[in-house]
């Protein structure tokens, strides 16, 4: 049994809708509790800022095709190397930090809880053993099933409940969290050489289009109760003029029956914000994307943030890297295809301020966030490694919260990028309320998860202390002291244990749970004989040798869901 | 000048990227002997490895006398002043190197000169293979400075080459000028076969024979004289081939017409 008192911090928990309160938070057993006996170590926060353990919506950092990256990218880990320490493992980054190093990242920044967001089903097994090296971070991730040929084949029969009870069945032997959806259509589309273009283009060898997917997708997400959205990665992503792609794909969702709760998350949005015809005419389409999203509920997003720095782009939507492998000068990369679940693309990219086209990526980023008006609507991502590595966080807060950061960094940008931006005109700076909104209470309210980003009695104890005292220190002007504060967390408490002091860490005993979904229908999936014959003609694996079992979780956290089918 | 005696025969590798004129400066033997080294996975000092002395000559700063061929990173990143090694050298000598120069009498190890940007190495001996070559992964290679090696050279010598000039009087290994994209290398003796492989720029200058040119290379013209660089033309005539025609490549391949008559055949196409 052990206690812990967090005394006189000025705490932000925009769940319970604290502002700044200065407050004492009391821990027992790893869980927030009213109060403690006086025995409970105390941690004076007296001038310092507590929150909610951080969390990620939206971050690759285990699988496949992350550790493919490591493999083609030496040249990455040799300028980023991690030596051990008494309580540490050595390691490498850069945009793609080995697992210790990944969990040591983020943990020194405040964060608790990470989502992989892309996993190839054949793939799983790999995944699961990388997010069980990840240390002192709660972690789940998200089976690609927007390509899959059981849900294009039962979508495209109109059978929903069919297909609700494959998914159920996928996020059981995945050991996944949530329908993760890239490029519906164009994945499948690209094992024979096409894509899709819009969400009304048909899918080769499918009588199914991608609105038809996403749409069916969300409203079998519903049948089920999936604590998260379906999570999507629209078509045409990184390609000039596809916001209106994204508004199409937005409005196809309204077509989804919404009772309070979102019925999708478009990730990483700046990716899916261009206008323009061309490379040559690229432009920024965040106020009609930000117009759209201010008038209604029914989504989520994230930011999808462009870093200046050399970084490592890699993502299931091969078409996409293909294009960048044109766009980028023809630099090493890796393509393939997934049998039949989804492709894979890799490749590295250096984002430049002296490029029109990134700098501008850079400034629509940063507008989505600014002109979406309700924080608990874009969290703060760089879909790490794709836009820059996370531990590029701390900067991507300080452009939120001073536009003094914004323009320290727009002075340097391309001129005809500085021209075509619309940070200059945009005057909002977060406070630290939204800040903590973006960065943990609305990615865990979005996630479903109802004990995290959150200090409430009964919620995890995961909690990040920052050294920063919004009584004395003015974060618009003085971001610089703020951005060091956020990369090194004065203290980060995850269930109930300090694991991190001063930006150091000082616990190797924590090394997090895998929450994973058990989707109880009341039919549940059958695997019949034409199932395992289809393995048997269509996969490289028997169906035997595909599921993730239990024992492959290090420490298992499993959430059973009562589904409506 | 700091003179770097070996106290013994080296088993393992030795680390010593601290042996380098901008290090040394300003420091005396004692501070120098304090110097981090790592002999295999131990952390020592130089001092436990090498005697160091100094006398009241200018140059070359550094002298290294003994047998140094297991000792690596020697001159990494220097930027001025001079190395002498009598001996042979290790691995990854001149590594990013950006001024200055290091004479070797002796053999130089492999991956030498990688990512270099500028200065001078000159080995009155062999190279081994990546000379001039860029860290794995990476598509630079050596961007400037000058390497003559009086000896023969291993495989894929100057690979990702980006600029400078090598200059080797013996023979070269396998791919050659592999994916190169600048810079010039001139061998005076044999060349082992798929020089310039993916090559998309500069040249390669080949004195000596070389048993085929790859298919993927047209020939352009025989040229009379070829330059090197500023100070060094040499004189043929020398079939030219412009290649790697499968990275759309604009590369050059001059090769001695008297030394490779089974060249003979491509004059057809001329």
């Amino acid at each position: 049994m052990t206690e812990l008192l967090i005394k006189n911090g000025f705490v932000f928990d925009p769940i319970n809708k604290i502002n700044g309160e200065k407050m004492d938070i009391a821990i027992k057993d790893g869980k927030i509790v009213s109060r403690v006996s006086s025995k409970a170590q105390v941690i004076d926060a007296s001038g310092l800022t507590v929150m909610p353990g951080g969390v990620d919506i939206h971050t690759h950092i285990a699988g496949g095709e992350v550790n493919t990256g490591r493999i083609i990218r030496p040249d990455d880990h040799v300028k980023d190397v991690e030596r051990k320490t008494a309580m540490t493992r050595s390691g490498t980054g850069y945009s793609i930090p080995s697992t210790f190093t990944t969990g040591y990242r983020y943990s020194r920044m405040g964060y608790t809880t990470v989502m992989n967001p892309s996993m190839a089903p054949l793939e799983a097994k790999h995944t699961h053993e990388e997010l069980n090296d990840i240390p002192l971070l709660d972690k789940a991730t998200y089976p690609l099933l927007g390509d899959w040929w059981f849900v294009l084949e039962n979508l495209a029969k109109g059978n929903i409940e069919e297909c609700a009870k494959h998914v159920a069945w996928m996020l059981d032997i995945t050991k996944g969290y949530a329908i993760k959806i890239v490029n519906p259509g164009g994945l499948e589309s690209w094992g024979f050489g096409h894509n899709v273009h819009s969400i009304d283009d048909q899918v080769a060898n499918f009588c199914i289009t991608p609105r038809e997917i996403i749409c069916g997708l969300a409203k079998v997400n519903a049948l089920l109760n999936l604590p998260h959205s379906i999570h999507l990665h629209t078509n045409n992503l990184g390609l000039p003029g596809n916001y209106t792609t994204t508004l199409d794909t937005m409005k196809a969702l309204e077509s989804v029956p919404y009772n309070g709760k979102p019925v999708g998350h478009i990730t990483h949005l700046q990716f899916a914000s261009f206008a323009g015809d061309g490379w040559a005419h690229f432009q920024s389409a965040s106020e009609e994307i930000s117009n759209y999203i201010n008038a209604h509920n029914h989504l989520t997003f994230d930011m999808g943030q462009v870093i200046f720095t050399d970084t490592t782009t890699m993502t299931a939507d091969g078409p996409f890297e293909f294009s960048l492998y044109e766009l980028g000068g023809h630099n090493k990369w890796v393509n393939s295809d997934i049998e039949t679940e989804t492709s894979g693309g890799i490749i590295p990219f250096h984002y430049k301020k002296n490029s029109p086209v990134n700098a501008l990526q850079w400034s629509i980023g940063l507008e989505l966030a600014l002109l979406i008006k309700d924080p608990w609507k874009m969290f703060m991502t760089t879909d790490h490694p794709n836009g820059g590595p996370f531990f590029a966080y701390p900067r991507v807060l300080a452009w939120l919260y001073s536009k003094k950061a914004r323009e320290a960094t727009l002075k340097h940008c391309n001129k005809k990028a500085q021209k075509k931006s619309l940070l200059p005109t945009i005057d909002r700076e977060m406070t630290l309320y939204e800040i903590a909104i973006m960065t943990r209470a609305g990615q865990a309210k979005a996630l479903g998860l109802p004990n995290k980003g959150q200090l409430g009695v009964g919620a995890d104890a995961d909690i990040a202390i920052f050294n920063i005292s919004p009584e004395k220190l003015d974060i618009a002007q003085k971001f610089r002291t703020a951005r060091k504060a956020f990369k090194h967390a004065a203290y980060t408490i995850k269930d109930g244990k300090v694991v991190v002091k001063d930006g150091e860490v000082v616990d190797n005993t924590t090394p997090g749970r895998t929450m994973w979904l058990d989707v109880q229908t009341k039919n549940p999936c059958v695997i019949d004989e034409e199932m395992r014959l289809k393995f048997k003609q269509y996969w490289t694996i028997e169906y035997d040798n595909y599921p993730v079992f239990d024992h492959y979780l290090r420490v298992p956290e499993k959430l059973t869901i009562k589904a409506s089918v | 000048m700091i003179i770097l005696i070996p106290k013994r025969k080296f088993e393992v590798p030795v680390q010593a990227a601290c042996i380098n004129p901008d290090v040394f400066k300003g420091k005396d033997t004692t501070e120098i002997a304090k110097l981090p080294v790592t002999e295999g996975n131990r952390n020592l000092k130089l001092g436990d490895l090498f005697e160091i002395h100094e006398d009241s000559l200018e140059t070359p700063y550094i002298t290294i006398n003994g047998d140094a061929g297991k000792v690596k990173r020697i001159g990494q990143a220097m930027k001025t002043g001079e190395i002498v090694v009598n001996g042979d050298c290790g691995m990854h000598t001149g590594e990013k190197m950006a001024g200055g120069k290091i004479t070797v009498n002796g053999n130089i190890g492999g991956w030498s000169g990688d990512d270099m940007k500028g200065g001078l190495i000159e080995v009155h001996g062999d190279a081994g293979d990546y000379l001039a070559s860029p860290y794995r992964g990476t598509a630079t290679g050596m961007k400037g400075g000058l390497i003559i090696i009086d000896g023969k050279v291993g495989s894929d010598v100057g690979c990702y080459l980006h600029g400078g000039v090598l200059k080797i009087a013996g023979g070269a290994g396998r791919f050659l000028g592999y994916h190169m994209s600048n810079g010039a290398i001139l061998v005076d003796k044999d060349v082992d076969t798929r020089a310039g492989a993916c090559m998309t720029g500069g040249k390669i200058v080949i004195t000596g024979t070389i048993p085929e040119v790859m298919p993927t290379f047209t020939i352009d013209s025989v040229k009379p004289k070829v330059k090197i660089d500023d100070t060094q033309s040499v004189n043929g005539p020398f079939y030219m081939f412009l290649g790697d025609l499968a990275e759309h490549g604009t590369g050059k391949i001059f090769v001695s017409k008297a030394n490779n008559p089974q060249l003979k055949t491509y004059e057809k196409y001329l």
